[in-house]
């Protein structure tokens, strides 16, 4: 039924923004300043997340204008809003790029949406920065992945549970919102446990479509096949919305961490925001950063947030730093080749290296993913996360997953020569299949 | 003075029955103070481990307040408390006496990190020490702990504590923890066939999962027994599993309704497409978040109470922007369904997007009151407390709403302007104004909903979205214009949807009842209930 009023939908929303654009376009901006392209939702069901990465692009900005800019011009930001609306995504791309001429894109948050500015990223040649965690099974020329892959957060979170620290879990319940990254992540992790051993009956997949809000069967459904005897985990790939009724049920039904852990792959800090923690102590959450990260760098990040957000009990979370980190990549290859030219930029990209908020560095590898540490942390009582594990070193991000039969042959690496996302190393020859 | 003496000795034999034996104490203080350099998780639990070998009561203190995560190091005496928090700072409390022991600042002091695996270790460990706890409730927990944990070790301070035990309730409990703790020692069959018989007489979830470890586990007549009685237990839990999933539907169709209701009435009664119900009910929830913060700064004791007040505001908040709606929009738009769509829906963005300035894009946290925590257990039955109540509510804004249709004047009129509007005009019912009110009740209904489902969903502009589309198919499902169609509608789309999910799943089953309605609506265009009379005509 959501379908027939869809298309009023899209009209409206994009009449909405289109009014919203005329008022809010900058003065014509003289020829000294730098243009950098802000692609967040600011209204829809996304905007709950990706208005906060536009207040942290902006703060960015912000800060670098206050060091002096980049090449000796001013940065300024160029906000559109892409209203939740997929297809919007790929005007408002073209439009930022073609018109407003921006050196470079930071945005995105769902993978549907970034499929969807893929081809004018490529046809315009441009740069995106994606700084969310997604599905992997892709590399493209013209995308920097600043988020996880999924062996830079799955792999390492289901491998915690397995460890006799996480609790020896034997029994798997994967529980996803119905779209494309849970259902890939989701099949990555069940080839992933049976490589492991793990028996396909003690595995249970499930999805829920997004914004579900009542979670009494499928909480109970867990419950039920918690009670085999074997330590059980629920692996959760549930977005957005749909987590607070979710942890709201497992609360009420007196789900206990002690007994069945829930790690969750999209549940941070933001989301915790509208919740009372106090029921949900010790279920988890795998990230490259948390708020609660004890380092000087991070320290300084909150601070400067708080400062620029007005408002000291605004979070930080994971997204955020992966656009710092991808923030701060972009100038650094910038004063590398000396020029803002996308082409120049992709190809200086490439081993760039910036401090994290960790306490570590991030480097950019060939295959335009960033190598992060990988953080495993229980949910406190004040909505924090306290990191219980974390991986010796960094973590590069492999986009094309070996657990796949589609993709575990591929590669990717955009130095020159080979200068391919997705070389076949079997067959020899760029451009082998993935999964999507 | 004698009253005051007394209570003075009354309050020193109290903290000698509290105290450990000072010579204990010693030890168990050394013991604790090597928290100080444990430096991970596996070094936590060996010193967790090690108190808990000591057997003595007063270690409960200190290995809870671990658990809970507020047990401090010092940095400048690695000495170790048991922190509360007041105001900035800690208050630290002795680890073993709880005596108050001075203030410290959060960046002086280092919390002992815990995991999952250390709960269960101290959750275990607590079970064997407060068996002999005074409180029922506390001697419950330690049973049901160790039925979950079995252990041989467990035998014998279970069978002192049986021996001991004068609650009967509790005495059940206990012997069933004692049975699951044979069937892990190396007892003789006899013994254990006797247990299985025992716990296959819970028949609940946590029985099923210990009889298949030892299903797995043993052989023989052990072996068949624990198959035989897991497959008796199993064929008990379907039924629950079909009563589970009748509450359930009924729940989820007391939610439909809650947000239905109030359609009813502008949809139904009145005609009006109105694509901004979701966001009163959004108005509604927002309103019980204000209430909330309002209550949190200067009345924390009122909490509990925080719904109850936010009802009226709810109410006439929502009713309030919907009676300026009517006035200012829908008025000039009666008979044109088109434009009413789109205009409504206009006023659906404008509001949420005026939500989301004022309040911010994310979610914002609605506490649940005591009295709407938790669950409670009617056999194999979890029934949660929020949703009961809100089937309770529901009802109960049902039948008030029924009595204002049918035994008010102003109901009167109301029907009567939907039935016939000229005939009701030139009776003298000044049909405008009945509109207008009959927006605002609406409204004002969908405002209190939003007070109930801010305890279940998401406090954030997208709130109404989500229940716009449902509202409407319990409405026109149901039959527009009869609030008992509504009722009817709401429950049994909830029934047939949680009937559907553990088959279908959740995504498949919400396709197949949007085709089941579809096809309702071919054969009854009017829905169950249909209306007589003009207004479905016009």
């Amino acid at each position: 039924m959501r379908g027939s009023f869809s298309t009023i939908t899209k009209m409206f929303s994009a009449g909405v923004v289109t009014a919203g654009l005329l008022m809010s376009i900058p003065a014509r901006a003289a020829d000294d300043t730098i243009k950098v392209g802000i692609l967040h939702s600011l209204s829809g069901t996304m905007a709950i997340s990706e208005t906060t990465l536009k207040d942290a692009m902006l703060m960015l900005i912000e800060e670098q204008n206050a060091k002096g800019g980049l090449l000796g011009k001013k940065l300024e930001a160029v906000v559109v809003d892409p209203a939740s609306n997929w297809p919007l995504f790929a005007e408002k791309a073209r439009e930022l790029i073609s018109k407003d001429k921006v050196a470079a894109v930071f945005g995105c948050w769902t993978s549907v949406s970034r499929k969807s500015v893929l081809p004018v990223f490529s046809e315009l040649d441009n740069i995106l920065f994606y700084p969310v965690q997604y599905e992997g099974e892709e590399s493209e020329r013209n995308v920097f992945y600043t988020g996880a892959a999924p062996n830079q957060q799955a792999i390492p979170a289901v491998d915690y549970l397995m460890s006799e620290d996480g609790g020896s879990v034997k029994r798997w319940v994967l529980e996803g919102t119905d779209y494309v990254y849970p259902r890939t992540t989701n099949k990555i992790l069940e080839a992933y446990l049976k490589a492991k051993g793990v028996a396909a009956e003690d595995i249970m997949v499930n999805y829920t479509p997004f914004g579900f809000s009542d979670w009494q069967t499928e909480v109970s459904a867990i419950k039920k096949f918690g009670s085999a005897g074997k330590k059980t985990a629920v692996v959760s790939t549930v977005n957005g919305d749909a987590n607070v009724p979710f942890y709201k049920e497992l609360g009420n039904q007196g789900i206990k961490a002690e007994d069945i852990p829930v790690m969750a792959f999209s549940v941070g800090e933001e989301e915790l925001a509208g919740l009372d923690t106090a029921p949900l102590v010790g279920h988890l959450a795998a990230w490259n950063y948390f708020e609660s990260v004890d380092t000087p760098e991070n320290a300084k990040f909150i601070a400067d947030w708080h400062k620029f957000i007005k408002n000291d009990k605004r979070t930080t979370n994971d997204p955020m730093e992966a656009h710092y980190i991808g923030f701060n990549m972009w100038v650094k290859a910038v004063e590398k080749a000396g020029t803002t030219d996308p082409d120049k930029v992709i190809d200086a990209m490439v081993g760039v290296s910036v401090p994290n908020l960790t306490g570590g560095y991030s480097t950019m590898m060939p295959n335009h993913h960033i190598t992060k540490p990988v953080l495993i942390g229980e949910i406190q009582a004040d909505g924090q996360f306290e990191t219980v594990s974390q991986t010796p070193g960094l973590v590069m991000g492999d986009e094309w997953s070996d657990y796949l039969p589609d993709s575990k042959d591929l590669i990717s690496d955009w130095r020159a020569p080979l200068s391919c996302g997705n070389f076949n190393v079997a067959t020899g020859k760029c451009g082998g299949k993935g999964t999507n | 003075m004698i009253l005051i003496r007394a209570i003075g000795l009354m309050l020193l034999l109290l903290q000698g029955t509290l105290l450990p034996s000072n010579a204990s104490e010693a030890d168990l203080r050394v013991v604790i103070a090597k928290f100080a350099t444990a430096a991970n998780f596996p070094a936590i639990e060996a010193v967790v481990r090690e108190l808990a070998a000591s057997g003595d009561p007063a270690v409960e203190r200190p290995l809870a307040a671990l658990a809970e995560g507020s047990l401090y190091v010092r940095k400048a005496d690695s000495l170790v408390f048991v922190g509360k928090e007041s105001g900035d700072g800690i208050e630290l409390l002795d680890a073993l006496t709880g005596e108050r022991s001075g203030e410290a600042a959060k960046a002086d002091i280092t919390k002992i990190k815990v995991n999952n695996t250390l709960r269960r270790v101290i959750r275990d460990a607590l079970g064997t020490l407060t068996l002999g706890s005074k409180d029922p409730a506390v001697r419950i927990a330690a049973a049901d702990t160790m039925f979950k944990t079995p252990d041989a070790a467990n035998i014998e301070p279970l069978d002192t504590a049986i021996a001991n035990e004068s609650v009967a309730s509790v005495k059940a409990l206990l012997e069933q923890a004692r049975a699951a703790s044979v069937l892990v020692s190396d007892r003789p069959e006899a013994d254990k066939l006797a247990a299985i018989a025992l716990i296959g007489a819970r028949s609940d979830r946590d029985a099923v999962s210990l009889l298949t470890s030892v299903e797995a586990s043993s052989e023989g007549a052990v072996k068949d027994a624990a198959t035989a009685a897991i497959a008796n237990i199993n064929s008990t839990l379907a039924l629950w599993d079909a009563g589970q999933n009748v509450w359930y539907g009924i729940s989820l169709g007391s939610v439909l309704l809650l947000a239905a209701i109030g359609l009813a009435i502008t949809f139904g009664v009145m005609g009006v497409i109105n694509m901004a119900h979701g966001e009163m009910v959004m108005l509604g929830a927002y309103t019980t978040f204000v209430v909330q913060e309002v209550i949190r700064n200067s009345f924390p004791g009122l909490f509990d109470w925080s719904l109850v007040i936010a009802l009226p505001l709810a109410f006439l908040v929502a009713a309030l922007v919907g009676l300026v709606i009517e006035r200012g929009l829908i008025r000039f738009l009666y008979g044109r369904p088109l434009e009413t769509l789109l205009a409504t829906w206009g006023v659906s963005l404008i509001l949420q997007q005026a939500v989301r300035t004022i309040f911010g894009p994310t979610n914002q946290e609605v506490g649940n009151p005591s009295w709407m925590s938790g669950s409670f257990n009617i056999g194999q039955l979890a029934v949660t407390w929020n949703r009961l109540w809100i089937l309770v509510f529901a009802l109960g804004v049902f039948a008030v709403l029924l009595y204002v249709m049918k035994r008010t004047p102003w109901g009167l009129q109301m029907r009567a302007v939907t039935a016939n509007r000229r005939m009701a005009a030139s009776m003298g019912i000044r049909t405008p104004w009945v509109d207008a009110l009959t927006f605002a009740l609406g409204s004002g209904i969908a405002g209190i909903a939003g007070v109930a489902l801010s305890q279940i969903d998401n406090v954030s502009p997208n709130l109404g979205r989500g229940y716009i589309i449902d509202s409407f198919m319990v409405v026109v499902f149901g039959g527009v214009g009869n609030l008992w169609g509504t009722l009817v509608g709401a429950f049994s789309l909830g029934i047939v949807n949680k009937f559907l999910e553990p088959y279908a799943g959740a995504v498949l089953g919400k396709i197949v009842v949007l085709v089941l309605i579809i096809l309702f609506i071919q054969k009854r265009p009017r829905g169950l209930f249909a209306l007589k009379g003009r207004s479905v005509e016009a």
